[in-house]
Order: structure tokens, then sequence, then C-alpha cells
């Protein structure tokens, strides 16, 4: 029977092993410096189209990918930096990709809309709102069909439940039992438009009451509540081939996207500060320190390591070439049949 | 040689590549227990069970999803929409997600599965549900649409685009299910995207596809009769299509007439005359004239609804007025 | 290490921005992500951000100020940092009108607002030599695409053929009617083939551009086919003394004006292939071989058998020949081969007591004679009076491929030829 669990951590609760901590904060700091070198390609033109920045948001990525078998599955939508990073995709291949460079991991035919890694089962970067939740849904009853007990990761935005496609992909999911975690990444805002503004309730996690679905809600800030939540929906999805609907609560500390002021006119910038005050790195960053985890220098020697990283991402898409016109053509179709 | 139904000849192809490869399903509304809404897929739950022949809730959008998600990662899912006027709920999935699929992963994600299901009028049935698509879907880059207006061609295109590593929109048609033609036992394939020469002759060519591959039959007939000789080109596939096949016939009649089931602008006709007028100018002694529906929704009233299909008569009519007989 | 504050692009397609504000003062401390500006860009204010930890040491840009993306506005710096270089560098820059940097430049104006307008070359008003040529035809009639390539591809002129179609279209019935009815139409229906072509049987001559602008104009001037007439008088005193003798001979050995008159032309078509020639349109076609149309009034109306190899045949054949065509033409039994290939035409008016009249080109070819009736006449002989058997001819010539003088000199050798008919058998 679906079941309704409320997580609500204000302070990390932790566990008791530092160097996953660290690899935690690894992985968080890669996202944040990889988005900030990013943010400064696109204001000198290297990078071009839509950009939407993940920052504030990371323990959801972390948290939940630092939980998943290689053969597992992701998806997401077109802010897709942070869960591409933290599925193990490499700096590299995604800043060539925003480079629009023959070396990007689509080989420049998708940009950051479009990140794609099929030796990850990282299974994109879509940007049409919800169009991806159904395909989410069909990779869960490809396990079942095959009997397999992988397990589908999909993130979404809190905007996306608003859509005719979650709707219908949701209550497949609860009808046929697949191992589909749905993850709302609850960040308050649909570009412009706030939650309150835009759904009926607004404890997002209630909806899957009406796909008969486990759901739970949780604090997206705290690596450590998203691990927790995650593990038991991961779990679940595994072991009993049920779906789960889990919303996060985050906080973008960006704008909707690189044509947007990071406060802009439909968030006070209270709010936003009183949001950067829970960043998610400083919250494990705080956490480790007063654990005697990592010192000063510790911090700062990953910091450099993890910038030095960048800056190798930032080189190579610099000096990868552009495509060759004949990929214009191709990967339209493919020649095979089966 | 055997004389079955399109209906029987699709459910023929669906039993037999369900049963050569285990990665085939078949999903939609009323497709296992009630058997189909038009009976294609009669018996395969029986054979093949709830898991390869799903029922879905009424949930275009979603099913097609689930359809390209599952093959994404390597089934083969035939997705039934009860009519093709249902499936505009779902052409984001089509358009976005299965057309753009390989393009935008870099090649890295292919989606071998097929949409299927009825496409334009029956009898009737007015204005929602009298819609015939294949000018929209052809119009996208990424997918092949395929358009059967004969058993045989309905059999050995449907093996075809099942075991296509690309997207397929397959057309049929509610009114075919009932045609009968000859299906051999044996199995055969028919490569997606050739056309095939139905009827020869040297007075003019009709250029048609699915459906109203049987009205410029008739007309040919009726033609014959005052001696005027009809090359029917079935193009089979309208995307991609063969413009040679086009090419060759128009050369030879250098009169052309496009019949067609949708409406007139932008519509397949269009891109017919688009390629003779560019590749056949010297060889035409008429501007090509298109035969398609009335521009506007399809009427309920018997009359009217009549009056707004391609049909025998306007297609004879074209085809005189291309050879100047009034 | 100071940090540089550009201009930033921020909206997609921003290629300026206004620094509407400054929100730190020079010396005030700033951190990565601070808002330091706020900037008008071409869609809404948005904030500039420090991209690093420092002072905010120089303000480069004042407020009010329009820069392009990539021009420095800023620097941050630690607070002993010498920054005179960034600073004077981007002084520099700012003053030499503010040149986008290059990437930012590249990447937002794919298509700078400065390029020059392209202007269009003007339409000429008179015709350019290197124009295209109107269709060979040169009608007005409209024709299906398949008539215009059946009809090149058959050497049949358009111009002669009547339009079944809508508004008289020619189209592709029409061409092969006229194929398959020959010249039953009248004249202007003739196929040129010749029975069997041999190489060396002619020459194209490629057009010439004045020759181009010749055919050009005069067309527009006069029709589809600008015909001018030249008219002679020859004296057949000989001709007819040679008639006599023949005849004497026995009557096996009759000739008539007219046969001698073909022969005669058909001798000096051989020394001036310029007339004896093919107007294709695009090029001129001058023929080594004779062919000699002759118009045969019938029942039906006029047909043009042809005495092939005119020039090589000896005048009793071409009198042979001539009779037998004129008989199988009158009682319709002329097979197509022998109503086609004609190189040049003759009509002869004068058995109808037609003094003198002009005929009408018979294209492709170029020209056609006009022969009137032998009569006699007073001339003035080393100043006597004296009765001469005269006889008047007009040759209509094709102005796009005979010019007046070219015309002008064939007659002259078939006057030589007509008045010393010995010349014929030489």
């Amino acid at each position: 029977m679906a079941k309704q669990k409320k997580v609500d951590g204000k302070q990390p609760a932790g566990s008791g092993d530092a160097e996953l901590h660290k690899s935690l904060l690894h992985s968080m700091l890669l996202q944040r410096r990889f988005e900030e070198r990013v943010a400064e390609a696109y204001a000198l033109g290297k990078i071009g189209g839509f950009c939407h920045l993940y920052i504030g948001q990371e323990a959801v990525s972390t948290g939940s990918l630092s939980l998943l078998r290689p053969d597992d599955y992701v998806i997401t939508t077109y802010r897709d930096h942070g869960q591409a990073l933290a599925r193990g995709m490499t700096p590299r291949s995604i800043m060539a990709e925003l480079f629009g460079r023959v070396d990007g991991c689509v080989h420049g035919k998708g940009g950051s809309m479009h990140l794609f890694d099929r030796n990850l089962n990282f299974m994109g970067g879509h940007g049409i709102v919800g169009g991806h939740v159904p395909i989410a849904t069909g990779v869960g009853f490809a396990i079942k069909y095959r009997g397999g007990d992988q397990v589908m990761i999909c993130f979404m935005g809190e905007s996306v439940v608003n859509t005719g496609a979650f709707h219908e992909a949701l209550n497949m999911a609860g009808l046929w039992k697949l191992p589909v975690v749905y993850v709302i990444e609850n960040n308050r805002y649909g570009m412009g438009t706030s939650l309150e503004r835009a759904s009926a309730i607004h404890d997002i996690y209630e909806r899957g009451a009406a796909y008969n679905m486990n759901r739970a809600q949780c604090d997206g800030q705290d690596v450590f509540a998203v691990r927790e939540a995650m593990a038991e929906a991961i779990e679940r999805a595994r072991t009993e081939q049920r779906p789960t609907l889990l919303e996060v609560r985050t906080y973008r500390f960006m704008g909707h996207s690189m044509s947007d002021a990071v406060s802009g006119t439909y968030r006070p910038k209270a709010e936003l500060e009183e949001w950067q005050k829970r960043d998610p790195i400083v919250l494990l960053r705080t956490f480790m320190h007063e654990r005697g985890e990592i010192d000063d220098a510790g911090v700062q020697a990953m910091d450099d390591e993890v910038k030095a990283v960048v800056q190798d991402s930032w080189d190579f898409a610099d000096a990868s070439p552009e495509p060759p016109l004949e990929a214009l053509y191709e990967d339209v179709l493919v020649e095979s049949t089966t | 040689m055997p004389i079955i139904t399109y209906r029987d000849a699709l459910n023929q192809a669906l039993r037999e590549e369900m049963q050569r490869d285990d990665r085939v399903f078949i999903m939609g509304e009323e497709v296992a227990v009630y058997q189909g809404a038009y009976k294609v897929s009669k018996g395969l739950l029986q054979e093949f069970g709830e898991m390869r022949v799903v029922d879905t809730p009424i949930t275009e959008l979603g099913f097609a999803g689930v359809g390209v998600g599952a093959a994404m990662v390597g089934l083969r899912p035939v997705i039934e929409f009860m009519t093709w006027n249902f499936a505009v709920l779902a052409l984001d999935q089509v358009l976005n997600a299965a057309a753009k699929m390989l393009y935008m992963t870099g090649g890295q994600y292919n989606v071998p599965m097929v949409f299927r299901g009825p496409n334009g009028a029956a009898l009737q049935l007015s204005a929602q549900h009298s819609q015939a698509f294949e000018s929209w879907l052809a119009h996208i880059p990424g997918i092949k649409v395929v358009t059967p207006g004969t058993p045989y061609d309905a059999k050995g295109l449907l093996k075809s685009a099942i075991r296509d590593d690309n997207p397929i929109c397959f057309l049929e048609g509610e009114m075919l299910y009932n045609n009968k033609g000859e299906v051999p036992e044996e199995e055969y394939l028919i490569p997606i995207g050739v056309a095939d020469l139905k009827r020869e002759g040297d007075h003019a060519t009709i250029v048609t596809n699915g459906k109203m591959v049987l009205v410029a039959m008739k007309a040919a007939d009726e033609l014959a009769k005052e001696g005027i000789n009809i090359d029917v080109v079935d193009l089979r596939t309208v995307r991609p299509m063969d413009v040679e096949a086009i090419k060759a016939s128009v050369m030879k009649t250098n009169r052309c007439v496009v019949l067609e089931e949708g409406w007139e602008l932008c519509g397949i006709g269009a891109q017919v005359v688009d390629y003779v007028q560019r590749d056949c100018f010297d060889y035409l002694d008429a501007p090509v004239i298109r035969v398609h529906q009335a521009d506007v929704p399809m009427p309920y009233a018997k009359n009217l609804e009549r009056h707004a299909k391609p049909d025998v008569p306007k297609t004879i009519a074209a085809v005189k007025k291309v050879m100047y007989i009034d | 290490m100071a940090t540089k504050i550009f201009m930033e692009a921020l909206s997609p397609t921003m290629e300026e921005g206004r620094l509407v504000k400054w929100l730190k003062n020079e010396g005030d401390a700033v951190k990565s992500g601070d808002p330091l500006a706020e900037v008008e860009t071409d869609k809404a204010i948005m904030e500039l951000v420090a991209r690093g930890d420092g002072i905010l040491r120089k303000r480069l840009v004042n407020e009010g100020d329009a820069k392009p993306v990539g021009t420095l506005v800023g620097v941050i710096g630690t607070a002993d940092e010498n920054i005179d270089e960034l600073v004077g560098g981007a002084a520099a820059a700012a003053t030499a009108s503010a040149a986008p940097a290059p990437a930012a430049a590249s990447a937002k104006s794919p298509e700078p607002a400065t390029e020059p307008p392209t202007e269009k070359p003007a339409v000429p008003q008179s015709p350019s030599p290197s124009a295209p040529q109107p269709p060979a035809s040169g009608s007005a009639a409209r024709s299906s695409p398949v008539a215009r390539k059946m009809a090149a591809d058959n050497g049949l002129n358009l111009s002669g053929v009547s339009g079944s179609g809508p508004a008289g279209r020619i189209i592709k019935r029409d061409i092969e009617a006229a194929m398959a009815a020959g010249q039953k139409s009248g004249p202007q229906t003739t196929d040129h083939r010749p029975p069997s072509t041999r190489e060396g049987d002619y020459q194209d001559l490629p057009l010439t551009q004045i020759r181009k602008t010749i055919a050009k104009r005069l067309s527009e001037s006069i029709g589809p086919i600008p015909t001018f007439y030249l008219t002679a008088e020859f004296d057949l005193e000989n001709a007819a003394q040679l008639r006599m003798a023949m005849a004497d001979l026995g009557p096996e050995f009759k000739v008539s004006f007219n046969d001698i008159i073909l022969k005669a032309v058909a001798t000096a078509l051989s020394q001036h292939p310029e007339v004896n020639a093919h107007w294709l349109g695009d090029k001129i076609r001058q023929h080594n071989r004779v062919h000699l149309g002759m118009a045969v009034a019938t029942d039906d109306g006029l047909i043009v058998p042809v005495i092939f190899d005119a020039d090589t045949k000896r005048m009793s054949q071409i009198s042979a020949e001539a009779k037998e065509l004129a008989g199988l033409a009158r009682s319709r039994k002329l097979k197509s081969e022998q109503y086609t290939g004609s190189t040049f035409s003759v009509s002869n008016l004068g058995m109808f007591g037609i003094e003198q009249f002009t005929a009408i080109i018979n294209p492709p070819e170029t020209a056609i004679l006009a022969i009137g009736a032998v009569e006699d006449k007073v001339v003035i002989e080393k100043g006597e009076q004296v009765v001469r058997k005269r006889l008047r001819v007009t040759m209509s010539c094709d102005h796009r491929a005979i010019d007046g003088a070219v015309g002008a000199k064939f007659l002259v050798t078939l006057r030589r030829l007509i008045e010393n008919p010995l010349m014929l058998v030489y």
C-alpha cells in the first residue's frame, strides 16, 4: 500500500563514513565550480542557446545518484549539468558539448539541454517540460518486461507535475507497479511562476495518492536527507518493483536561465538570501568541519583540485574542433534493421 | 495464393514478428482483452500473454512515451493508436522524442518502434475522427511514414517496420481493414521507401498512397473503358518518398494527377508536385492536378461527406483535365 | 591576481548593454557572485555579478553608458595590487570605440549590422547579348514543356503548329499530330531531317554575338521570321534556245523552263551553302547537300516534295523526278520521307501567269525562291528595243540567318547559270 512519509531534516544527520562525506562534498563542489565557469563562458559567448544552471540544488543530484548501481538508469530535464556530473560524465565531455564542439558528449548536436551518455545509462537531458516522464515510465516497463532489478531515477522540476504527461506517466507506473523513482526537485519556481501560483496543492508529494504510489518529501539542501529518502525509494523499486514519488525541497540560486536575473521580478531578494544560508555545500562542509573530517587546508586543496579539473575541461573544450559539416546529415536515421 | 483481409494481414505480421523476436510487444487501448478496437490484435493476448499484449488506460501521450522509453533501452514496441486522430495527443512523443532521439544524442540512442493505427476518414464519423495525418508526419525528419493500401503491402511493410531500427509511423485505414487481397503463405518483406507501380499505362500517371490506392485503381478501371491507360504509382511510403518512381512514370506519361486523402495546403501532393516540377519539367504536357479532401473539417451528413472526400469521379475528371479531354 | 569585469552577454541575443547603475563603489569589498552593477540588455535590466573575490578597484564605465559585450568595465583586485596595466589597456580599448571582444562578437552577432547592404545589379534595360535566347520557335503561342522538348528533339518548329490546349497551348498531341501529318498542314510543319545523313552533310555554325543580336532585334521588328525580299529579272533567251535545241533532238530530250530553273537553283545552292541552311535557334546549320523542295498545289493544299541531292542530278533526272513528285502529290500518294528534309525550296506560280510574287519561308529553312511566269518583254539592248523572254524571281530570306548581300550574291550566281544554261552541263 501507499504510504506517506515526510522527511524534514534541519541539520544533517550524516553517517559515520568520512570518506563517503568527502566524495559527496567533492561531487557537489565539482558541479558548483563547473557551473560557475559555465556562466563565465556563456557571458563570453563561448556557450550559446538556452543554458539553465543548477547551482544551489547540488545535494539532490549528488544525494540521489550516489546510491545508484552502474546499470541503473537516470533521466532528467534540461537543467541537467548537475546530474550529468553526479552520474559520472566527464567535465570535458560536458564542457565540449556546451561549447558546441565535436568532442562533446553528443558531438555538438545537443548542447546544454541534451546531455546523454549511454555507457552510464544517462538518458538525457530533455527540453519539453514533462516529455521525459513517460519515457522514464517506459524504461521502468522495460525493466519489468525483462525481469531485471534495475531502477530508473527520473528527475523533474515541480512545474512538471501540472502537465498531462506527468499524470499519464505516473498513473501507469502506479497501475503497473514499475521500478521508477520520480524525483520532484521543488525549487519553488517554474521559470518565474511560483508553485503557489501554479498548483492547486502545495505539498506536491501528495499527488502520489492519486496514483496509489508511495510518496515522501525531504530537505533538498541536506545531502544526507536526500540520501535517506532516496535509499528507501530505490530499495522499494529494486526489491518490490514499486514506484515512489519523492518531493525534494530545494532552491536554485541562479535565475531560470542565462537570460533571467538572479533574483528577478518574481522572487524577493530576501528569500534568495534566506535559502543561500542553507547552501548544500556549506552545510556539508560545516558538518565535516565540526566532526573533524576535513580542515581548512583540506577544503582549499579540494577546491583547487576541482578548479583545475574544470579549467582542464575549459581548455579541452576550447581546443576541440567544431563538428564537421557533414555531421549535419548524420544520425537522422539508422541504416540497420534487426 | 490465399485471399485474406487487410486486418488479417496485419494480424499475421504482428504474430509472426512477436514469434520471431521476444523484444516485440504491442501496447495500446483495447489491444488485449477486447482483442483490438478493430480486431487487428485478435488472439495475440492468448498467445503471448499480458506482458507482451498490454492494455493501457486512455492515455495516448503516456503510452507513446512508454514506447519511446522501452525502445531506447532495447525493446521493440508496437504502439497502437485506436486512431491517428487520437495520436495528436501523443504528437510530442513522436515529434520531440522518437524523431529527435538519435540526432540529439549524437547517435547513441536509436528508437526502434512502430506507432500504428487507422488513419483518415471512415464513414460519417465527422470532424474529429476523420483526418488524414500523413502529410503532418511526413514533415518530420527522423521518422519513416508508411501507408499501405493493400493486404499484401500491409503485411510486408508492417514486418519491415517492426524490424526497422528507426521510429516508424504506420498509417492504416478503417475502410481498408475488410478489404481482401492475395497474401502469400510464405514469409516476405517489403522494403520501406519503395513505391509500387500498381497498374501500367502510358496516358497519365496517378501518384497516390494509402487508402486512395483503391480509388485510383477504380478510376483507372473506368478510364480504361474509354481507352485511357493509367500508371498508378502507389508511394506506399511517404517518408522517405520514392522520387525515382514518380519521375520514371511522369517522364513516360507526361501527365500527372496526385490523389491524396488529406487537405490541400502543404499536403503530400504538394511535395509530389514539387518533385515533378523540379525533375520532370521538360516532360510535362499539362500542369499537375491534385485531388484531395475539401478544405473543411469533415461534415457528418452523408451527402456532404461524400462531397468533401476525394473519390473516383473527381479523380477521373482530373485525369481528363491533364489529358485535355473535356 | 586581479579579476577583470567585462560587459557580459546577459541575454542570448544581447550585443551591447547600458550600465544603468553601479551597485558597488570603488574600494568596496566584493565576493564572487555579488551584483556589481545593473545593466540594461535588449530585454531587461540584469545584474552584472563579480567573477572573483577582492576589492572593486576601478570602475571604467560611467553610469548611463552603453558598451559592447566583452568591453572591460572594471577591475577587482586586492587592496595593494597594481592594476595600472589592466586599466590602461582598457581605457585604450574603451576609447577605440569599444570594439567587442572577438569571441563575444563572433558568437553573438553572426550578422553584423554594419555590413554594407549588397546592391542588386540593375536589371539591364537593353537586350544583353548573353541573355538567354527565346525558344527556337520564337512563337507567341504557349506550349507545354514536353511539347517544346519533342519539337526540339525532332527539329520541328512550333510556330507552325496550332495548339489544341487551353488558350491555344501546344501540347503533346499537337506535336504528335504534326509529326504524323508532316506537311499536310502546310509547309510550316516540315521536318527537316533528310532521309539519311552522313558525316559532312552539314556544318553547324555557332551564332556570333552580332548574329544573335540581328536575330533578336529583327524578330522583334517583324515577327517570328524577319523576312526580306530580293527580286531579280533574268533573261531566258538562251534557255529558250536550249529548250528548242533539245526538243529538236527528240521528245525524250524535252525539258521545261522549270526543269532548267530547278537545275540552276540546285547548282547555285551547291555554291552557296549560306542560303542552303536551317535556322535552329541557337545555331545555323549550313547544308552541304542540296535537298530541293518544290511547292506543289494540290486539292488539299500546298505540299513540298523534295528532290534529294538535286545538285548532283542531271537535268533529265530532275525533270523526271519533278514530274513524278508532282503527280504523286496531286494523287496524295507521297510518302512522308518524300516531303521531309528539304534544305531550300522553290515555288513556281508561272503556270498561272503570275509575273512576280513573294513566297513564305518554310522553316527551319532560311530562304525560298518564288518563280514567276516566263514572258516576252520589250527590253533595251544596245540602245534598241528588242523582245526577249524574261523571268522574274523573288527570294524570301530569313534575316536572322541571311543578310541582303548574301542573298544577292546567290542571285548573281543563279542569274549567271540561268542566262548561260550551258554552264549547267559544264
